[in-house]
């Protein structure tokens, strides 16, 4: 049997274009077949995850099937009418929706680069749809849970891989309805374009940088040994081909959604432009960093301030900034250099702040103008390119792995 | 102006330090006038002193992120 890895080919792309026309004529005329949405998932989903990745296929069975028991209980537990909403109850849950992708991450690191059995392409996004589902139902804010549209939005195939991570209610609205012609055709027209962007993102210019560049100044970086321009070179060249790739891809997931009258949110919006470390958070990898102000940065700080840990409220949001970046650290994996990754921007946004209030205070001393707002892009430019660096992996090859 | 607009702004410049009334209509987070750490010490003020729980989750920015919206939101809650 065939088998692919998500927007990876041109016939992946045919074969998709074959299985969405009739879903768009449909839409196109005001119908949303949920039977013949279902019939091509499940075919793109076998792509995926069937052939010789059969084993994936049923872990990616086993997981969804524990999570939505997981959340139907929750659920349940919730809706009663005298529900005692205990704290501990929904700590637990958030534990046991957490452990598969626990187990995933952390048996690498303890099994020599073994990967886990329950593993599958796309778990960690998953995670964060059961665990914000489990939030959302706790206050309140989700009233009803249905088992299939539950695991609709969790299959959903555009984005089963690498997200966008969509959100239960929004998803579900798209969902339940159907766009009028207008609307629809905006859709189409935005979808397209977000395609072909990507195909010029990702096979194009993610190409030149990842492919073709990156292996010629990581080999002379090597050579070097320690500190040196090409090393400055590898931090500028995996920048450029993280971002293209993965806004390629976010592209194609976009698009592809947009086609299917679903608006999965947007990924990416201009981040090398952004002005200061909290600025370029609001525009990288914007579902996840929304996904951590949402359910960890704000529900940090909410508990914090309610219980009065820190008397400063400074205090209170650098704890809590340090706390969720590392938390995404580990998320990435368990390696030094994904949590010094996470243990960096905590403190770029502490420092981000101090500035901030600072800049506040003494308005009237601080010049503004256009080359201080270049500097600003410019040292934001360099800052975040050189977590990247620390993010590729690279520095722990060139420090700590034995030479070839 | 009423009582609940009153608050609201009042809750406002307590947390920023910057008369919003006249701008009502101003992106706050656009602006870089609130932030969220300030979100949430808004919804932690708006349940002193207004008694409306507004859970973490119920915080769209986009329904949240102008002094007119914020009173039309509290108004609706209450």
């Amino acid at each position: 049997m065939m088998s692919f890895d998500p927007y990876g080919n041109p016939t992946y792309f045919l074969l998709l274009f074959i299985a969405l026309l009739p879903l768009m004529i449909g839409l196109l005329y005001g119908r949303r077949s949920h039977i013949y949405e279902s019939v091509i998932s499940f075919v793109f989903l076998m792509l995926t995850f069937g052939g010789v990745k059969w084993r994936t296929g049923i872990a990616l069975i086993i997981y969804l099937v524990y999570q939505i028991c997981l959340v139907w209980l929750y659920s349940r537990y919730r809706q009663r009418p005298d529900s005692p909403n205990k704290g501990w109850i929904f700590v637990v849950s958030v534990i046991l929706a957490i452990i598969p992708l626990a187990i995933v991450k952390i048996t690498p690191a303890v099994h020599h680069g073994a990967s886990s059995i329950i593993g599958f392409l796309g778990i960690s996004y998953l995670t964060f749809k059961v665990v914000q589902t489990i939030m959302e139902t706790r206050d309140g804010t989700i009233k009803e849970f249905h088992p299939i549209l539950f695991g609709q939005f969790l299959l959903f195939f555009p984005t089963i891989s690498s997200g966008p991570i969509d959100r239960y209610r929004r998803f579900i609205k798209d969902y339940e309805s159907v766009p009028t012609r207008s609307k629809y055709l905006e859709l189409v027209e935005k979808g397209v374009r977000y395609v072909f962007l990507g195909f010029f993102y990702k096979f194009i210019l993610a190409y030149i940088f990842g492919t073709v560049m990156l292996p010629a100044v990581e080999h002379a970086a090597l050579q070097a040994h320690g500190i040196s321009w090409a090393l400055l070179g590898v931090m500028y060249t995996y920048s450029m081909d993280l971002f293209f790739d993965f806004a390629g891809y976010s592209l194609f997931a976009v698009g592809v959604s947009y086609l299917m009258g679903i608006e999965t949110p947007m990924n990416f919006n201009q981040p090398f432009k952004s002005k200061n470390i909290k600025d370029f958070w609001n525009r990288w990898h914007m579902t996840l960093s929304f996904w951590f102000r949402d359910f960890i940065y704000m529900r940090l700080v909410f508990f914090m301030m309610k219980h009065k840990i820190f008397k400063s409220r400074v205090t209170t949001a650098n704890v809590a900034y340090v706390i969720n970046m590392l938390i995404m650290g580990f998320w990435h994996g368990e390696t030094w250099y994904y949590i010094v990754y996470g243990l960096f921007h905590g403190f770029a946004m502490v420092i981000n702040d101090a500035w901030l209030r600072f800049k506040k205070k003494h308005q009237a001393q601080i010049p503004h103008n256009k080359f201080t707002e270049y500097f600003a892009i410019f040292l934001t430019f360099n800052v975040v390119c050189f977590s990247f660096l620390i993010f590729s992996g690279f520095l722990n090859t060139l420090f700590f792995s034995a030479r070839p | 102006m009423d009582e609940t607009q009153s608050t609201v702004l009042s809750i406002l410049q307590d947390l920023t330090g910057e008369d919003v009334s006249g701008n009502m209509d101003t992106n706050l987070f656009d602006e870089g006038i609130l932030d969220s750490m300030g979100s949430v010490q808004l919804l932690l003020e708006l349940q002193n002193q207004l008694g409306i729980e507004v859970p973490v989750s119920e915080f769209e920015r986009s329904e949240w992120d102008t002094p007119a919206k914020i009173v039309a939101k509290v108004e609706s809650m209450q």
